[in-house]
């Protein structure tokens, strides 16, 4: 079966910075697959190529066949995307953000509304319907986007550490989701730098640093590869990233 | 890649982006629509009674008009200037700074050129909404012939359309948003002076009249006295022109220079 999402020799340098660096993966149907590594290590900037928000430099990416470079509308159909960035509508309530959003994907406003309350109904956001955005905990705000990333029906989901910053009971709430649409056979790019994260929701793996793959396999593969099957997926990752602290 | 004028590249879904803002418009509605309607009646207040007891005939095309007559018309082509010019100025450069919002709708089937074209279009609806507010208290003190000033109506559109396009450059040339005071200065209020808006500029040496000549708005405060007065001429058909033409030249060149900036 062909990929659903194919990276070739992609790459993204701003200025003399190579963000991305020769970075090549494939994702099958109905997989969940991550993208780790440490603070700036290009994650994002592969993200938002993938999303067509940002220019490539170098290489392509296809998703369901269409590229990035000749159809990112028809991309932008199909995608539902939740950016590491908060960037819900803080001119609108939790309601309006989901139907206003909507809109931008042609949704009829009765089918909107509809899609909208059953959102709001999974991710427990009914008390804060009328609230405006900046009353929103962490929690919520993550919670909502996740939401708001529904509202198109995607056929592939791509979430850009999507608990980063939240307490445990937040974090729990949005693995608990994502594995639900999982098992809907929603296929998914993750990135993260939690291991823990990546070994609980990803079926197949790659760990980037400075703008390369280092390795890719399935977390057990790569724990029996360099640990001889000892230790966990952290202690990996430490061997292959290196110690050394990131400061963006 | 680039096409030589970037509004081929627009589609139907700017107006999702026109209704976003509009949308926004009608929450705040009370901020909105206050301002439009009160400000003509401070300048009545404060230039046609105060001033214009000093002021006593304005010859203008060869004929006297009172003060607020000749005033009135100015004021609706400032207002269509301020409102539209500072709703992009401001509002665009809030929504890509602060509150991150195209970065948001730029993951959805909008392109940049729809976002963009959609905040001209939503600047350029205050501007034709100023303008209506004025005309309406402007015809409330009986200060425009009809059926000529309907043709505000329209022409505070395009203008809208135009001013709202500069308003979009400015904002996507200002690193901060405090860079915003100079085009204020360089730009809006000495048009807001010098574009036979508070008097005739018949009477002017020929390089102050040659400079009101660029200056967008004089073309629309030509128009619009012309309408107010009800002595509309094919003569201004040129002011059109050139309403017309820059609005188009403004519109590619901001949207082009905000992309710049959305898509790294
Ligand atoms: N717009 C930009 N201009 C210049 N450098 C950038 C820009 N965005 C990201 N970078 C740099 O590119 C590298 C990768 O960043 P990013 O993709 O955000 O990493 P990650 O998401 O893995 O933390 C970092 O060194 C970051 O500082
Ligand atoms: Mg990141």
């Amino acid at each position: 079966m062909d990929p659903v999402i194919k990276v070739t020799d992609l790459r993204k340098n701003y200025g003399g910075l190579r963000a991305v660096n020769g970075v090549d993966f494939e994702i099958g149907r109905g997989e969940c697959f991550g993208l780790l590594g440490p603070n700036g290590a290009g994650k994002t900037t592969t993200v938002k190529m993938l999303t067509c928000a940002l220019p490539l430099s170098g290489g392509d990416i296809t998703v369901e066949g269409m590229s990035v470079n000749k159809d990112p509308r028809g991309i932008k159909y199909i995608l539902g995307v939740c950016p590491q960035e908060v960037n819900l509508d803080p001119d609108f309530s939790v309601l309006k953000n989901l139907l206003v959003y909507s809109r931008y994907f042609d949704i009829p406003y009765s089918e909107a509304r509809k899609r909208a309350v059953e959102l709001i109904d999974r991710f427990h956001l009914h008390d804060k319907l009328e609230r405006p955005i900046e009353d929103l905990s962490g929690g919520l705000k993550k919670r909502l986007l996740l939401a708001r990333a529904l509202i198109n029906r995607p056929r592939v989901l791509i979430l850009d550490e999507p608990t980063t910053g939240l307490d445990p009971q937040s974090r729990r709430q949005i693995w608990d989701e994502v594995r639900g649409m999982k098992s809907n056979g929603l296929t998914t790019l993750l990135t993260t730098h939690y291991i823990e994260e990546a070994e609980l929701l990803c079926d197949r793996l790659v760990i980037v640093d400075a703008g390369k793959i280092v390795e890719q396999g399935t977390p057990q593969e790569l724990i029996l590869k360099h640990l001889d099957g000892k230790g966990n997926l952290e202690d990996v990752f430490l061997k292959l990233t290196g110690r050394n602290l990131r400061d963006e | 890649m680039n096409k030589i004028c970037v509004l081929q590249e627009v589609s139907y879904r700017a107006w999702h982006m026109w209704r976003r803002n509009i949308d926004v418009s009608l929450v705040t509605w009370k901020t909105n629509v206050l301002p439009p309607l009160l400000e003509p009646v401070l300048y009545i207040l404060a230039f046609g009674i105060g001033l214009g007891a000093y002021v006593q005939k304005i010859s203008f095309d060869g004929r006297a008009y009172d003060y607020l007559t000749f005033l009135a018309p100015g004021m609706i082509a400032v207002g269509v200037m301020f409102h539209a010019t500072f709703d992009t100025m401001y509002g665009a450069f809030v929504r890509l700074r602060y509150q991150k919002t195209f970065d948001a709708i730029i993951n959805t089937p909008l392109s940049a050129e729809d976002i963009l074209a959609g905040e001209i279009l939503s600047g350029g609806t205050k501007g034709l909404f100023a303008g209506a507010a004025i005309l309406l208290i402007v015809t409330l003190f009986g200060l425009a012939s009809y059926p000529s000033s309907l043709i505000i109506l329209p022409l505070s559109a395009l203008a809208g359309l135009m001013f709202a396009s500069f308003g979009l450059y400015f904002a996507a040339q200002a690193p901060y948003i405090d860079n915003l005071n100079l085009p204020i200065f360089l730009f809006i209020n000495p048009m807001f002076l010098f574009s036979g808006t508070f008097f005739p500029l018949d009477g002017m040496p020929g390089w102050v009249r040659l400079t009101a000549e660029l200056l967008p708005l004089t073309h629309l405060v030509n128009i619009t006295r012309a309408a107010t007065f009800g002595r509309l001429h094919a003569g201004l058909f040129r002011d059109l022109v050139y309403i017309l033409v820059l609005a188009v030249i403004v519109a590619c060149l901001s949207i082009n220079k905000m992309k710049a900036r959305l898509i790294k």
